[in-house]
């Protein structure tokens, strides 16, 4: 009976059973994300209707701001809202999960200093809420095309592939964050900073054919998330909205890569992340 | 069959003189970095400001299956260190620990209840990040609501709870963990004495059961009456093992006897922090001159002085008063009030007639807006107290840890005439 729960601590040791470890505790996983989810909004007058309200009030500055004001174009035959809104909708979607991972390890420092687990699970489970905040963007997205009389393409089809590559390079950008995070607490300050930034370094607001023939343009394909909000939007709105298949490999290339090198500067600092909380 | 079997288990942990508290930020590094390049260009390296701290030191040990462990030593003895070494919350810097069975630990009652919850949604939570199964949780729901006695609550967030059912619920869903091995740490210190009967009571079941237990605690009747071997640790060695009764015996022993003023008077080096620093500590009975025998009858005065460093501080001193086994007989606090720079002196006096005869601790913290304690200084005071006994004809020992001169009298109230 005893011999299945046999284990061996010693300096770097817990390497071997890691993976297994995380299998076995995923009950945990989908417990602490359920947690998440449900204490989001404990006290706040409106509720769920936040994720409603929000992005629906961002797309409308954004309409005003960037097609009223500054005349922005959209691709021919897509109106600006539809195109705001889906880059809104998977732009938030990154960018909350991002933030949730960056943090996830100091929100949960208590359970760090008192209790073992696989710690990946902690920025694994910082994903729900986020993802749950997409799910109803996507409903006001699809509720909209409705209204601008826009047919959804066929191309949704590949839609999971993109929501799995935001997945990907969220994690990737997230975990190196969250274990820097734990040694440094500049990261705090700094990652407001670079979501805003962000958002007017990929196509959300605009559309990538601003960038095409610029010098700078083999930098901006760069980004990963450039590839996935266009890639995205073509899901969506089908070969109206400007997309790069090209852009695919560098893309996914570029987000494993990101993730695999996070991946194991995280397993290198988890074991003494207690040591600095 | 040993269960436990630890090889020449070392921690070190780096203190770096130079930070005040928390995390570097980046600007620490990067200033440190610069400094390190001038002063080498320099060629003198007053760069030693780190220093090496072994929390742990060559420990060995090998515990059998259902031996409970009692782990006794002072504060930074390296207990809670070893804790977190076999609960995986952190990894030894040397040696290894070889582990057959489930293993749980319990270093903190209620560890990662979020407040917004109910009590049924913790419980849940919980359990699971303490190791249990959804279906070993639900199997147990009962049981571990009938033992926290919380029924009526189980839908209210558990911030609506009063602090003795947050404790019950959270020990309630430790004790249902069923691990071939249970690691507890001190959570015995809070809850009421009730309860704490309850809790003990919970941890024989577990070792009568053949699993193994491994206790810290301060409260050393706890561990005599629950442990059967104890581990006596000092300044993260472990110096002494064996039977409970030999190994507590030794450690009071061991434990410097009788503190009954500590001064400093030098503020640089006196204990403490950048906001309050310690001057003084001193205790004197009200009548003798002798500080050596006080009597069960002799009222004691403790004054307590320290540097209050920050300006228009609301400061105030909150006192414990410990059996010498551990156990708190009450705590006591003074009105917050607000000073400016300067030394702070405070009196507290224990009337005569009030304790009983034994060895007593003292513990002092300085509190800030009555929330935050700027600074604990534990067994801060040590000392005895001498039996004195006069129209009795009993010379046992006197039960209890105090003996109050009450107003409790007899007196006849009807006499029966005989004819």
């Amino acid at each position: 009976m005893a011999s299945q729960h046999s284990i061996t601590i010693k300096a770097g040791g817990s390497e071997k059973d890691y993976w297994k470890d995380l299998w076995l505790n995923r009950q945990l996983l989908w417990i602490l994300s359920k947690r998440d989810i449900s204490v989001r909004y404990k006290q706040t007058l409106l509720g769920v209707a936040w994720s409603v309200l929000r992005p629906i009030m961002t797309m409308t500055v954004m309409v005003f701001v960037f097609s009223y004001l500054a005349k922005v174009k959209s691709d021919p035959g897509v109106p600006y809202p539809l195109m705001v809104l889906s880059g809104l909708t998977i732009w938030t979607f990154f960018s909350n999960t991002f933030t949730q991972i960056s943090s996830s390890i100091l929100i949960n420092s208590n359970l760090v200093s008192k209790v073992y687990f696989p710690r990946l699970l902690m920025p694994l489970s910082s994903i729900a809420v986020g993802f749950v905040d997409f799910l109803i963007t996507f409903g006001i997205f699809l509720i909209m095309t409705i209204f601008f009389r826009q047919p959804i393409s066929w191309h949704i089809v590949f839609l999971p592939c993109f929501i799995l590559l935001t997945f990907i390079t969220s994690l990737g950008f997230g975990l190196f964050f969250a274990a820097l995070n734990v040694r440094f607490r500049d990261i705090g300050q700094l990652i407001p900073f670079l979501v805003q930034v962000g958002m007017y370094a990929v196509p959300v607001a605009y559309s990538s054919t601003l960038a095409q023939g610029t010098w700078f343009e083999k930098y901006y394909n760069l980004n990963p998330l450039v590839g996935i909000i266009d890639g995205f939007r073509w899901c969506l709105l089908g070969d109206k909205a400007y997309f790069n298949p090209q852009s695919l490999y560098s893309t996914t290339i570029i987000s494993f890569v990101i993730l695999i090198l996070s991946l194991i500067y995280f397993r290198k600092k988890e074991n003494t992340f207690v040591d600095h909380i | 069959m040993p269960v436990i079997v630890a090889e020449n288990i070392s921690k070190k942990y780096i203190i770096d003189h130079q930070r005040k508290s928390g995390a570097p930020s980046l600007r620490d590094i990067v200033t440190e970095k610069v400094d390190k390049l001038f002063s080498r260009k320099q060629g003198n390296s007053d760069f030693a400001e780190k220093e090496e701290f072994w929390a742990l030191r060559d420990v060995n040990f090998s515990i059998d299956q259902g031996d409970r462990i009692g782990i006794v030593g002072h504060n930074g003895a390296g207990k809670s260190t070893l804790l977190k070494i076999l609960s995986r919350i952190t990894e030894p810097t040397t040696g290894q620990i070889k582990i057959d069975g489930r293993i749980a630990s319990l270093l903190e009652v209620g560890t990662g209840f979020h407040p917004e919850l109910t009590g049924r949604e913790n419980i849940f939570l919980n359990g699971a990040i303490l190791g249990m199964a959804k279906s070993e949780i639900r199997q147990s729901f009962d049981a571990i609501v009938d033992f926290a006695g919380v029924e009526k609550f189980l839908d209210t967030p558990v911030k609506r709870y009063s602090s003795g059912m947050y404790v019950r619920l959270g020990f309630a869903i430790a004790a249902h963990l069923n691990p071939e091995i249970l690691i507890v740490d001190e959570v015995l210190a809070v809850g009421d004495t009730e309860f704490q009967k309850k809790c003990l009571g919970k941890m024989r079941d577990v070792s009568e059961s053949g699993r193994t237990l491994l206790f810290v605690s301060h409260n050393l009747t706890a561990i005599q009456a629950l442990c059967n071997k104890s581990f006596y640790f000092e300044k993260g060695m472990l110096i002494d093992q064996g039977e409970t009764t030999h190994i507590v015996t030794n450690y009071l022993s061991k434990v410097s006897h009788k503190t009954l003023e500590k001064h400093w008077d030098n503020i640089d080096n006196a204990p403490g922090n950048d906001q309050v620093r310690v001057k003084r500590f001193k205790l004197f009975p009200e009548y003798q001159d002798d500080l050596n025998h006080i009597d069960v009858r002799t009222p004691i005065n403790f004054q307590f002085e320290f540097w209050n460093l920050v300006e228009g501080a609301s400061l105030n001193l909150s006192m414990h008063l410990y059996t010498f086994t551990g156990e708190c007989i009450f705590n006591v606090g003074t009105q917050a009030e607000t000073f400016s720079k300067g030394l702070v002196s405070g009196v507290c006096e224990i009337p005569g007639h009030f304790l009983n005869d034994g060895s007593y601790v003292v513990s002092m913290m300085i509190v800030k807006d009555t929330s935050t304690v700027l600074y604990n200084m534990e067994e801060a005071l040590i000392f005895d107290i001498e039996d004195y006994r006069e129209n009795v004809t009993w010379y046992g020992k006197w039960p209890g840890y105090i003996r109050p001169q009450l107003n409790f009298s007899i007196r006849q109230t009807e006499h029966v005439v005989n004819d």
